[in-house]
């Protein structure tokens, strides 16, 4: 399991134990077997599991059939590729900024650009658990877990629409949002969002000081550096 | 017919069980019988059943339903791509616009997020006013549903009640904001401002007629034969479907699940610290739903109140850096909201704004569940049950 320790500087969160969330994720790695890729439980938190691409659908059967977790509280995608944009503060009379290109996953890691993300809840327990699952880089296709939940219809409609993936057995891929004859995905981080490019950000330039941030420089954050940047 | 060996309509209660077979038994009526005139009828998307631009397609065999399927997208707004043009302190303008009637309940969630992600916690006098806003901007909120329930049922008197008391709550909001509609008050680490002076006694005394306009609209509206005859076993959702479909909030505590997350879950609000009691409601019926909202709303007036009555002194911001930078993580928080749960997923890479938020609002998996729902109901029932459902168009497309 790999650890979110880095995260974390209060010494007190780091040494909690969570012994309902540590049995939940040693009894679905029993379950499940080969399919869980990894996971991770952030004591007090939350649980996060990845499960492969070839046991999807049959994941999350178990996990509701076996595990009862029978509440379907949402489904979306990540995509993980560095905007290419950035988040559109710069002047375009300045060259391009370098930018990072690597495609890092989050928790549990994760080989592909795209990963589907699920969070069920057991409505006994209340104890949650995040889902997530690879979605091929060459196709963007992924089975349908409607069959499963029948509330996954309208999140996978709308995941198809803003991130192009695409569901195997989904009844209905009509876009929710988008007019018929738009063309592109969206929320991908290739999109570029017009409104910033036509007319670039102007950077911070109106930041509140903050009540009790006054005396922030006293304790030598010089985080002050970075308000500059962008700025003309 | 295959109806009593359903395995849905096994596991329900004797009076649910009742409804759910009478929906059923509509639905396989249409399919047996020859449709001699079918018709297909547009509601919406202006429409005052639809809080906004939701539009209902329905095709219909003379009074009843075959298949319906609500249009979203006229309001959608692409939230979840513009906040990864933002730093996490100007997510909130935007996130207040989801939810329009109970704004600050929409900021609550995403500043908790955040915090998590930054090892911050609000000093507890901040706690508690955020829940006391929480809370109120639930009052305002769920109060309108009350009197709008009855004009789409065709009762004009709820809705000025309604509105007169609800002003009530927006004035206070007004006065501790410094926002009617949309405070934009919260912050990570705490709050802009500390409670004006005078607003404990005044919120006092505004609970009290919240108390009393929940008294009138029950005898007004829930006491009516009308109203109970058009709302009781109309729009029957058995449990099992509900959480399928991620019903949240009074919804869902109308099918006889027993899930609040203002009490069932650790989040650093001052629920814990108050004591108020969860209703659900077994038959899961349009009436049941609205019962569970009028309760609620009196429930939160106890919560406010015992809230004025404890609320600690003490700075209500905690020190943050000037520049907030949300270390590398994930995060989920969701919260009870007016509508029912409103959570989000929050990516961040370390850097002034996040990288990817999803933002899983009430609305768009309440509403989801209407394609189901519709089946078989009359043209008069689809008014209730939408009503019933009780969604704000932002809310469901974002």
């Amino acid at each position: 399991m790999s650890s979110p320790a880095e995260t974390t500087t209060s010494p007190s969160v780091e040494v909690k134990v969570d012994t309902a969330r540590d049995a939940m994720v040693a009894a679905i790695c029993t379950t499940l077997g080969a399919a869980v890729v990894d996971s991770l439980v952030k004591p007090g938190d939350d649980i996060w599991v990845r499960v492969t691409t070839e046991s999807w659908c049959a994941s999350i059967q178990a996990l509701k059939d076996v595990h009862a977790f029978d509440y379907f509280c949402f489904l979306s995608a990540i995509d993980w590729m560095p905007s290419p944009y950035g988040r559109g503060e710069d002047d375009p009379s300045e060259p391009a900024p370098v930018r990072d290109t690597v495609i890092r996953p989050g928790y549990t890691g994760g080989d592909t650009r795209m990963q589907l993300l699920v969070r069920l809840v057991n409505s006994a327990t209340h104890l949650g658990i995040n889902i997530k699952v690879d979605v091929p880089n060459d196709s963007f296709t992924i089975d349908s877990i409607c069959t499963v939940f029948a509330g996954a219809n309208w999140h996978e409609r709308e995941a198809h629409e803003m991130f192009g993936i695409g569901f195997t057995g989904h009844p209905d891929l009509r876009n929710m949002y988008l007019p018929i004859d738009f063309e592109g995905y969206p929320m991908r981080k290739d999109f570029p969002l017009l409104a910033r490019m036509v007319k670039p950000w102007p950077g911070i330039v109106d930041v509140e000081p903050l009540p009790g941030g006054a005396d922030d420089e006293k304790d030598g954050t010089n985080e002050d550096g970075v308000k500059v940047e962008g700025a003309s | 017919m295959t109806i009593l060996n359903d395995p849905v309509s096994a596991k329900l209660g004797n009076r649910q069980q009742l409804s759910y077979i009478a929906s059923q038994a509509a639905d396989a009526r249409l399919n047996v019988e020859l449709e001699t005139e079918g018709m297909t009828l547009n509601i919406g998307p202006q429409h005052p059943a639809t809080h906004g631009t939701l539009r209902i397609i329905a095709r219909l065999d003379g009074e009843q339903v075959v298949w319906a399927e609500p249009s979203c997208g006229y309001m959608h707004r692409g939230y979840e791509k513009l906040t990864e043009v933002r730093t996490f302190p100007q997510v909130t303008s935007l996130i207040n616009r989801i939810d329009w009637l109970g704004s600050f309940a929409n900021e609550v969630p995403f500043i908790l997020a955040a915090e998590k992600l930054m090892n911050v916690e609000a000093p507890p006098r901040a706690q508690w006013i955020r829940t006391i806003l929480f809370e109120l901007s639930r009052i305002a909120n769920v109060s309108l549903f009350l009197g709008d329930l009855g004009v789409q049922l065709g009762a004009i008197t709820p809705v000025f009640l309604a509105f007169r008391d609800r002003e009530y709550v927006l004035n206070l909001i007004e006065s501790a904001t410094g926002g009617r509609f949309h405070p934009n008050f919260d912050r990570i680490g705490g709050l802009k401002d500390d409670l004006p002076a005078g607003w404990i006694d005044e919120t006092k005394v505004v609970m009290k007629k919240l108390r009393n306009f929940c008294d009138e609209i029950e005898t007004l509206l829930f006491g009516n034969e009308i109203f109970q005859s058009r709302t009781r076993g109309i729009g029957v959702i058995p449990r099992d479907v509900a959480l399928q479909y991620g019903l949240s909030g009074a919804n869902l505590r109308a099918s006889g699940v027993d899930w609040d997350l203002r009490r069932d879950q650790t989040i650093p609000l001052a629920y814990d610290k108050v004591d108020f009691k969860v209703w659900t409601h077994p038959d899961g019926d349009s009436f049941a739903r609205c019962w569970i909202r009028l309760q609620e709303t009196r429930e939160a007036t106890k919560i406010v109140d015992q809230l004025l009555d404890g609320i600690p002194s003490g700075p209500v911001m905690a020190k943050v850096p000037k520049i907030i930078k949300v270390p590398e993580g994930e995060a989920w928080v969701s919260t009870e909201n007016p509508l029912g749960e409103m959570g989000y997923y929050v990516v961040s890479r370390g850097d002034l704004g996040p990288f990817r938020v999803k933002i899983r609002s009430a609305s768009f998996n309440n509403i989801s569940i209407t394609p189901w729902l519709l089946r078989g109901v009359y043209v008069p029932d689809i008014i209730t049950i939408l009503a019933s459902l009780y969604f704000i168009l932002g809310d469901i497309d974002r």
